[in-house]
């Protein structure tokens, strides 16, 4: 059996609250006890709470088997792509390398690379993966499309992401604004630039600036 | 008795807190469990549903219970890994005596002996120094039936008055003020009505941390188009993504709900019909909050002005809506204050007893509400009877079988047995789920006061950080190793089911109890056989109380998943929603839907004063605390869960990039934080999160780590609720780490080694 063609993994990352109850309880699935295959991205804990959970998009056309050069991932025909195989891995971190989107990790352990399949053991018997099932703010939901649009109606899915000249369809869904246009960015639009951050320029907490105590040291 | 009997080190060494990872058959792909047992979280007041794996006599892990209407699955990082609390290595397995020839302080012996020594220490400590010079502490993670015991153990078979419990650290500022504004103190709607609201006002509660799964209902909320409302010091992760955001100055709620209030009333934002029909007070209150102007508000709290604004118009002109508040408002020298203030807010609104207009605090542990409903509370019988009462103590006495005048008299709170410790009137202390060396504030003087005892007994399953103080420990047991009913969040009474046993000499605690009681040759009322006996008494005991039990079964529970109390009979289905039209109770009796002989709600004035220890030239910076999303209350448990200290391992100091610049501290830099009672030395985070004038410092941990080192042991006077919310503090840069802190890592005293994972 297979992950059922009606279901989706929708993630949303404006949800997330870095429990990570999803980390944790990735671990105790019964493919891969002991090993989590999520990881949580603190975006910037100095400037905000923010966090977002990674988990494996399943591409349409991994990147991660088209670097392999074992050959040892394979994508299942319900669109999982799978952790590594065995008898053909050889360790070499080709694909953690190559993922766009971060997700494969290197089990130096196994000299296997493990990642996310989408709870094999759970999903082909008909429940939600692990994650999905715990995750206390839905942030992390598998389910219907037509479910997700009736529980979400300010938020649309989004399942095309662009890395430079690469576009890449993933099988899941990235919950995003509903009327907000789609925008690739310029990677120099993101660039670290020490000048031009300002303290006080902070929409929430200046909103209430007040005088500083007067302070003894 | 003086001190530890070993070092900590070797305390440590020999008891933990060591850290549990899954191993053996838990690591296991493939192994099928004898048995899924379904039933719920130990830790905090959701009580989500979860169903614990079976193998052997051990939990090896847990499936989510995908039916249970509250969580639906969904659980946090401590429901996940609870699991390994069991079968812990640390896990106490005989009794202990005190013994500092052991190498770990404590001498194992046989249970019936501990029993014996334990019951005669306290027939000699009473027979010198009158029954009132022993003390019971108790606690809120603690079935509802072992609470109704606890009370009446130490009513009926110690005949002290001294019996109080650790929800006197929790929600009680929330159950006072609710009490004397709707006469009852419940959650007034179901999780449910958060749903569909078009207001929902979050104030004082890290919802996301201290209750996650509320989250889901709070974004549902957003999603079908509520406005969320957070007050909070800190941009907390669900603050985060609200709608307006009021970072209030700790110790200042009142006079932001007042300020509200002022500008609900100048606008006409208020239900005049509703406040006419179904309170009391409210012009008394109307003028009172005539002072609170926009600009008095914000110059008060710290919140800018036009912000004040927005939240109350938007909570004014709105049509339904859900308010909830926690530990933020309530753990302060004036919490009930406070939620009068936010209750004030809501009744002017006239959105309380119907679909989606609710009303709540959030509870914070395990059976926080039941907890408090059955008499453990020092003046308080089951029920939510009044100890000093004629008519409720002749009900209670005629249950209990003993002459109402034989029933002792109101004891004093937590905090205050310690003081009366302190002054000698209390010699001897039997504590169980509690430990107050780490959740009471100044606790140095706690340790001390324990080390003053002439006789200690504990109840625990791990040593924890008081029990270490003991003379004798008694093996008590997990919560999966017991059976009986917990009321969890929404007033909703559900059923916790044994999945093990418990092991070696370790026995249920209601045994333990009822073994002391037999040992001390008085043992009538104290010879059940099951919880479920203990649970038909305390129905019986609520009968025609507040808190009415007495229509709920075991088997009614497990029908309907959980019933609501009141639940006044067995054809009653229990009691979704309070305050709802028509709905009678046993003190309106059809005047109205609250819960006094008019059936009407109390406006209650609530005046604004500052915390009891403000910031001054030498102490300038406010100290708040609160709590992290892997650890829970004191970490007698989460402390010993591998994963779980991986995630967080030990206290870090939030502080304001501005904050830290004038102090010259960096984020990883040690930093002291001294107050009035001493200091700690802690890594620093530097966030933008927090208010520049305020630190965060989370409460778990023990020793050196221990925030409640230096917080204030100030009181509110009603509730005695502790003032954990706001003290004064000075920073300085540590030139070095503490003393000991590697020797103390080293032993798994204070943290995995790993070092946060932050900034």
């Amino acid at each position: 059996m297979s992950v059922p063609e009606s279901l989706f993994f929708f993630l949303d990352p404006n949800r997330c609250i870095g429990c990570e109850s999803c980390v944790q309880a990735c671990s105790e699935c019964d493919t891969h006890k002991g090993h989590s295959m999520i990881h949580l991205e603190r975006v910037n804990r100095y400037e905000s709470p923010q966090t977002i959970p990674v988990v494996c998009m399943h591409c349409d056309s991994p990147t991660c088997a088209e670097v392999c050069p074992a050959d040892a991932i394979k994508r299942t025909e319900d669109g999982v792509v799978q952790t590594a195989r065995k008898p053909r891995c050889i360790a070499c971190s080709n694909c953690v390398l190559a993922c766009p989107f971060g997700v494969p990790k290197m089990n130096t352990d196994y000299e296997l690379m493990m990642k996310c399949d989408m709870c094999y053991d759970r999903t082909s018997e008909g429940k939600r993966p692990m994650c999905a099932t715990v995750c206390p703010s839905q942030a992390l939901f598998f389910g219907t499309h037509a479910e997700i649009q009736a529980l979400r109606p300010r938020s649309r899915s989004l399942n095309t992401f662009q890395f430079g000249r690469q576009t890449i369809h993933t099988k899941v869904q990235m919950m995003v604004p509903r009327e907000a246009p789609v925008m690739h960015i310029d990677v120099a639009a993101a660039w670290h630039d020490p000048q031009g951050e300002d303290e006080q320029d902070d929409p929430m907490l200046s909103a209430a600036l007040f005088e500083l105590p007067v302070l003894s040291n | 008795m003086a001190h530890l009997p070993v070092s900590e080190i070797q305390l440590a060494d020999h008891f933990g807190p060591h850290l549990a990872y899954a191993r053996g058959v838990r690591l296991e792909c493939g192994v099928e469990p004898d048995k899924l047992v379904k039933t719920h979280c130990c830790f905090c007041g959701q009580q989500c549903g979860i169903q614990l794996k079976v193998k052997g006599n051990e939990v090896i892990g847990f499936e989510p219970w995908e039916e249970f209407p509250f969580n639906r699955g969904m659980l946090c990082p401590k429901g996940v890994k609870r699991y390994l609390q069991d079968s812990h290595p640390d896990r106490l397995t005989t009794a202990l005596m005190r013994d500092p020839r052991e190498p770990g302080g404590f001498r194992r012996t046989p249970y019936t002996d501990a029993i014996q020594a334990t019951a005669d220490a306290i027939a000699k400590l009473q027979s010198e120094h009158g029954s009132s010079a022993f003390a019971m502490l108790s606690g809120a993670s603690l079935t509802t039936e072992k609470t109704y015991l606890m009370g009446k153990f130490a009513r009926v078979c110690l005949k002290t008055p001294y019996i109080d419990y650790n929800g006197r650290l929790c929600m009680v500022s929330a159950g006072a003020a609710n009490k004397k504004a709707f006469g009852i103190d419940r959650a007034a709607n179901p999780w449910s009505d958060i749903i569909g609201t078009e207001v929902v006002w979050i104030s004082g509660a890290n919802v996301a941390e201290c209750a996650p799964i509320t989250t889901n209902y709070v974004w549902q909320a957003r999603e079908q188009g509520a406005k969320i409302i957070v007050v909070d010091p800190r941009i907390t992760p669900l603050a985060r993504t609200c709608d307006l955001f009021l970072p209030v100055k700790p110790g200042r709620d009142i006079a932001l709900f007042n300020g509200v209030l002022h500008l609900m009333i100048q606008n006409d934002w208020i239900d005049h019909k509703f406040i006419e029909t179904h309170t009391v007070g409210f012009e008394a209150v109307a003028e009172s909050v005539q002072s609170w102007t926009p600009a008095k508000t914000a110059e008060v709290t710290g919140i800018a002005e036009r912000s004040i604004r927005q939240a109350a118009e938007w909570w004014g002109q709105a049509s339904t809506s859900f308010l909830m508040h926690a530990r933020g408002i309530e753990h302060h020298s004036h919490g009930v204050q406070n939620v009068l203030g936010a209750i004030n807010i809501v009744l002017a609104s006239g959105r309380i007893g119907r679909p989606q207009c609710g009303y709540a605090t959030i509870t914070g542990q395990a059976n926080g509400q039941g907890g408090r409903e059955h008499g453990q509370k020092c003046d308080q019988l089951p029920g939510m009877r009044d100890l000093s009462n004629p008519e409720h103590r002749a009900h209670i006495a005629r249950i209990w079988d003993v002459s109402p005048d034989d029933l002792p008299g109101p004891g004093v709170d937590a905090y205050e047995i310690f003081r009366k410790i302190d002054q000698g009137e209390i010699r001897g202390l039997l504590s169980i789920c509690f430990n107050p060396v780490v959740s009471l504030p100044d606790n140095d003087f706690i340790a001390r006061m324990l080390d003053k005892l002439d006789f200690y007994v504990a109840i625990d399953f791990f040593l924890n950080d008081s029990a270490q103080h003991a003379d004798i420990v008694l093996p008590g047991s997990l919560q999966e190793e017991d059976e009986g009913t917990v009321t969890q969040i929404e007033g909703r009474v559900i059923r916790i089911n044994q999945a093990v046993d418990p092991p070696g000499d370790a026995r249920q605690d209601w045994r333990i109890i009822q073994d002391i009681a037999a040992a001390l040759k008085r043992p009538h009322g104290f010879t059940f056989t099951e919880p479920r006996e203990i649970f038909d008494e305390l129905r019986r005991a609520s009968q025609g109380g507040i808190a009415d039990y007495s229509g709920i079964t075991y088997e009614k529970i497990e029908q309907q998943f959980g019933v609501f109390w009141p639940c006044p009979s067995e054809d009653h289905p229990g009691t979704l929603r309070l305050f709802e039209k028509g709905s009678d109770n046993p003190i309106a009796r059809g005047n109205g839907p609250f819960y006094f002989p008019d059936g009407k709600a109390r406006f209650n004035q609530a005046d604004y004063t500052p915390p009891k220890e403000d910031v001054d030239a030498e102490f300038p910076i406010i100290l708040t605390t609160g709590r992290v999303v892997s650890q829970f209350l004191s970490g007698t448990q989460t402390r010993r869960i591998g994963p779980l200290v991986d995630q967080y391992p030990e206290p870090r100091l939030e502080i304001h990039p501005q904050l830290a610049a004038r102090l010259q501290i960096a984020d990883g830099d040690w930093t002291t934080i001294t107050s009035r009672r001493g200091e700690i030395t802690l890594l620093a985070l530097v966030v933008k999160s927090i208010r520049p004038d305020t630190v965060f410092i989370p409460y778990h941990w023990a020793g050196p780590l221990s925030v409640n080192r230096i917080t204030i042991a100030a009181q509110d006077p009603i509730s005695k609720i502790p003032e954990y919310k706001v003290c004064a503090v000075r920073l300085t840069k540590a030139a070095a780490p503490p003393d000991g802190r590697f020797e103390r890592t080293a032993s798994g005293l204070a943290s995995n080694g790993k070092g946060g994972r932050s900034a």
